[in-house]
């Protein structure tokens, strides 16, 4: 806990999981005023790879963890984002679900951590169901327990970025504990939730075998993952940490190569994951 | 005699119609007819396509040094001393052992021709911005012996018109040169031959003398006595290149080469801005099926006519002027070809050789011309759809428009003129009419008539805006006020233009390639359509406070706050793109047209957007002055910033019934950096398109490339002697862009595809 705070200044507003920051929000209960507001960062439109078909992806604000490599330290305070009715929200989804029907696709909540608003989002995910699109969750699963079945039900597919086999390391990476994470794949598991799992490839970082392995040898019996994603580190957020006056500890870290992101695919298909 | 002669000709038709299907179009001119009684759809993929034959590459190569030369010098060569006429110039060739199709523009490839007719001062100032001496017979024939289309415009221009046209809120007007677009339907040579073709002519020509000659029909007999003129001599240019084209095509190769010189014939005798080729991919199957059939021709051999066509095609060239490439940069021609579609029955008319037309961009390497169009529909074989996105995706050469939203306007027998005009085959033309400047017009509505640049009064005086903060309502009312007088004006213009155009610069050849009685459109188009809509918005949504100078125009202006911008598909600000293009047709759909052409409208600059944004000042949605317009019915540059598909539902949501000339949309995706498997992008790419077609979507030009490579080029452009790049309606060679085209092509919003 205390290593990863040397990221961010304790305090300083960024400083949002040590509930130190000056305006932080209480951690439990965000859906209150009520699950008809929700603090959103942005959306895009036109994602291909956050789920099936073309996806309108929604940012949420708000993130327990500090990941080193985070590409959205702009999401991380609930208050970087702006207050979104609900009902707008689910407006401006249906200018897009024809499109999105007719092109296979639908809505995907990422951010920030889309379970820190477990309201705002559940009302999102409800009426996306409703439209007929396809609806994916994108989340580390550090707060999986917050979502319940009756949540789940609305989800069709989860994205969940187990960012680190080896604890030592997840802590490292994020600042916080792997364990809610590996409970929450287990409990979608036998839910028998379609989850992609994705795994970030940060050399030096996260690319140790032996730490790939184990989120490899995690995953491989779960019938349920129809996915394991390698995804390369890149260092387009950077602007972002600098911006924001925070301290990138990964600035010189190179994208890894072709050969390395082969080597790490390689580890998940010999545990018998399907790896792309 | 005469006998004997009906039948020399019956027996000559029925050997070249040996083994088609008769019908309708075995005893009256009917192309369409003829092409669903006979058409092969395929919807198989592309494996069976051939590699360029060497006698293809042979030519290629001889016409490789002069690409280069042209490419560093401009203007190779001219004939400066010969008007052009389709018998103006004898036979020319580029490497006669290896051309299986042949025919030039003049006596030699890259030799450019003048047309003083349409008007000499765009001759003579083209002549010097390519180095070359004006010819003395030509300038005493066209100042003391003959009048051109462009004298008789400005004998017939108000000042007011000339006010318009000096201010640039009415520019690009054809009232200096060939109007173009115009599709002659060079396919019926091939099918019937010149006599045949000359025969139907006389018939209609003697209803005509029965009628009582009122303006309108004398002018139809002469017509038709030119355009029976202009077929003979298309016969007699036809036997110095060796072909008797008296008589249908024979063979594939025939084919090909009856419908090229029929084209060759209209651009010798016509510069229009876009002299387009129209659909002739699917109806030369019928004929390549038919030798494939026989045992003629194969596979490389039907490649190669395909191939060799194409290099024509390359290389037609018109002499502009410097004020036309900045318009229209890149010399552009729009050999506009269209592939695909589907007949009224809804089978598509994917051929083998639409596949082979879009092949030769890999044959031959990525190129602007022809400018090949892709008609989308949903029935379209998927086959079919993913080898398209796999051209565009490796040449951004392609542009796609809508077939299911225009079939049922124009048939199933229809192209496309220049970037996005449908018109019937043989059964329709346009009157072009280029645009006026929307923004512009806002701003004088602002400023009481004024111009914000010049200061001059352009529009009748009215009185100004006063407010310090704009008030929606009150310019509104002042725009649309504004907008009725410039709609006004502008259909003025277009009677004198095109009145005197029939008159001195009558296209008889393209024409004698239509029926007699045609359906006639005037094409208007309006510019800067997101800018103004953005404006609106700004008003509306946020403050607008105005910045006045010391005579009191409004120069520039302050926002406070934020407002949706067209491109993220926001009614609230889409909703007004929509008014404005249904607001300013009904204002032209009031005022009568010459010869009873209807009126249509497109949203459309093609490069022209950079200079229209030149000419105008500062906007209130907070454009600087000077700086380009969004291309066509675009989003302004970085203002659609939720992705691609919020900009495509915004455009899709714009009124096709309302803008029946089109609406053209330009979309650059980087390439995909996403480390998946291609199909998986290209099946996403194509459900993208079904999509945005079947959200009422008009058009889709489509460039898959990145930043980094365009700014290479600007750098290093001999690196890049073929990057083609899409810009409004049409494709250029980026690197023979001007520099202000080449940056605002790079400004524009990349999406990313994830």
């Amino acid at each position: 806990m205390r290593e990863a705070t040397g990221m961010v200044e304790v305090g300083s507003r960024y400083d949002l999981r040590t509930n130190q920051a000056p305006d932080a929000p209480e951690t439990e209960g965000f859906e209150g005023p009520k699950e008809t507001h929700g603090w959103v960062h942005s959306y895009e439109t036109g994602s291909t790879v956050d789920g099936p078909g073309v996806r309108v992806m929604l940012f949420m604000s708000g993130c327990f963890l500090r990941c080193q490599y985070c590409h959205n330290p702009d999401t991380w305070h609930l208050k970087d984002g702006t207050v979104v009715e609900l009902s707008h929200g689910i407006r401006r989804l249906r200018d897009f679900a024809p499109a999105l029907r007719a092109m296979g696709g639908g809505l995907t909540i990422s951010g920030g951590e889309p379970l820190v608003q477990l309201g705002f989002t559940r009302g999102m995910f409800a009426a996306a169901k409703q439209l007929g699109l396809h609806t994916a969750l994108d989340t580390s699963g550090f707060l999986g327990h917050r979502a319940d079945d009756d949540y789940l039900q609305h989800v069709d597919l989860v994205l969940l970025d187990i960012k680190s086999g080896d604890p030592d390391t997840y802590r490292r990476v994020t600042g916080a504990e792997l364990a809610p994470t590996l409970r929450f794949a287990e409990r979608l598991n036998a839910m028998g939730k379609a989850v992609w799992v994705r795994f970030v490839l940060v050399p030096g970082l996260t690319d140790a075998p032996d730490n790939i392995r184990k989120v490899a040898e995690f995953v491989a019996p779960m019938k349920n993952v129809e996915w394991v994603e390698v995804l390369p580190f890149h260092q387009m957020g950077a602007f972002k940490w600098k911006a924001l006056g925070l301290d990138y500890r990964l600035a010189d870290t190179p994208t890894p190569t072709e050969a390395q992101v082969q080597a790490a695919l390689e580890i998940f298909r010999a545990a018998g994951c399907r790896a792309r | 005699m005469e006998g004997l002669n009906i039948d020399i000709a019956a027996l000559k038709e029925a050997r070249c119609w040996r083994g088609f299907e008769q019908g309708r179009w075995t005893g009256a001119i009917d192309v369409r007819d003829f092409i669903i009684r006979n058409v092969t759809s395929y919807d198989g993929d592309e494996t069976f396509l051939a590699a360029p034959s060497a006698r293809t590459l042979a030519v290629w190569a001889k016409l490789q040094p002069l690409f280069a030369e042209e490419r560093r010098k401009g203007v190779l060569d001219v004939d400066a001393s010969t008007p052009s006429t389709v018998l103006a110039h004898g036979p020319g060739y580029i490497d006669r052992d290896n051309e299986v199709i042949v025919g030039l523009q003049t006596d030699k490839p890259f030799k450019r021709a003048i047309f003083p007719a349409g008007g000499l001062r765009m001759v003579e100032s083209g002549l010097k911005a390519a180095g070359f001496p004006a010819d003395a017979a030509v300038h005493e024939a066209f100042t003391k012996y003959r009048k051109t289309h462009n004298d008789g415009v400005f004998d017939a221009y108000t000042p007011e018109i000339m006010r318009c046209r000096k201010s640039g809120i009415i520019t690009g007007l054809p009232d200096a040169y060939g109007r173009g677009r115009i599709i002659g339907d060079y396919r019926r040579v091939a099918l019937y031959g010149i006599d045949r073709l000359l025969a139907a002519k006389r018939e209609e020509r003697a209803q005509v003398d029965e009628m009582w000659p009122d303006d309108e029909v004398i002018r139809t007999r002469e017509e038709l006595a030119e355009q029976m003129r202009a077929l003979a001599e298309l016969a007699e240019m036809g036997k110095r290149y060796d072909c008797d084209i008296s008589r249908p095509a024979e063979t594939a190769r025939e084919a090909v080469q009856w419908t090229y010189l029929a084209y060759l014939g209209a651009i010798k005798e016509a510069n229009g801005a876009a002299m387009s080729i129209g659909r002739i991919s699917s109806f030369l199957d019928i004929y390549i099926e038919r030798d494939l059939r026989e045992g003629t021709l194969d596979e490389a051999g039907a490649q190669e006519l395909m191939d060799q066509l194409v290099q024509k095609l390359r290389i037609v060239r018109f002499l502009r002027t410097p004020d036309y490439d900045a318009l229209f940069s890149g010399d552009p021609y729009w050999a506009t070809e269209c592939v695909g579609g589907t007949d009224m029955d809804g089978r598509t008319l994917v051929t083998r050789n639409s596949y082979r037309m879009l092949h030769t961009l890999t044959n031959l390497g990525p190129a602007p011309e022809p400018n090949i169009t892709v008609l989308w529909s949903k029935n379209l074989p998927l086959p079919f759809k993913r080898y398209c996105i796999k051209v565009s995706r490796d040449t951004s050469s392609l542009q796609y428009e809508n077939d299911d939203l225009m079939r049922p306007y124009w048939g199933d027998d229809y192209a496309i003129a220049c970037c996005v005009s449908a018109m019937r085959l043989g059964k329709q033309m346009q009157f072009f009419g280029a645009r006026v400047n929307l923004a512009k017009c806002m701003l004088y509505a602002i400023n009481g008539g004024r111009d914000e640049v010049s200061g001059e009064q352009i529009a009748p005086a009215s009185a100004p805006i006063t407010a310090e903060v704009l008030d929606y309502d009150e310019v509104f009312a002042k725009f649309d006020a504004t907008m009725e007088w410039l709609a006004r004006t502008y259909v003025h213009a277009m009677n004198c233009i095109h009145y005197m155009h029939d008159k001195y610069f009558y296209e008889r050849l393209e024409m004698a390639l239509h029926d007699r009685d045609i359906l006639r459109t005037m094409a208007f188009g309006i510019a800067g359509l997101s800018v103004v809509a953005d404006s609106l918005s700004a008003i509306r949504h946020a403050k607008v406070h105005v910045i006045r100078d010391a005579t009191g125009l409004a120069v520039d202006y302050r926002i406070e706050g934020d407002f949706p911008q067209f491109g993220n598909a926001d009614s609230r600000v889409d909703d007004i793109a929509c008014d404005l293009v249904s607001r300013f047709m009904a204002k032209l759909r009031k005022h009568r047209t010459y010869r009873d052409a209807v009126h249509t409208q497109s949203v459309l600059t093609i490069t022209s957007n950079v200079v229209y944004g030149k000419a105008t000042g500062n906007t209130p949605d907070g454009r600087r002055k000077g700086e380009p317009f969004a291309p066509g019915a675009n989003p302004m540059h970085g203002r659609d910033n939720h992705g691609w598909l919020a900009s495509c539902i915004s455009v899709a949501r714009l009124p096709y019934a309302d803008s029946q000339d089109g609406i053209s949309f330009t979309v650059s995706v980087a390439p995909s950096m996403a480390r998946r498997d291609t199909d998986a992008a290209i099946d996403n790419a194509v459900r993208a398109f079904d999509m945005y077609f079947g959200q009422g979507g008009f058009h889709m030009n489509l460039n898959v490339l990145s930043k980094d490579t365009l700014e290479d080029a600007m750098e290093h452009p001999e690196k890049y002697p073929q990057l083609t790049i899409r810009v409004s309606g049409y494709a250029v060679n980026f690197v023979r862009l001007t520099r202000e085209q080449q940056l605002d092509v790079i400004r524009r919003t990349f999406h990313s595809s994830y």
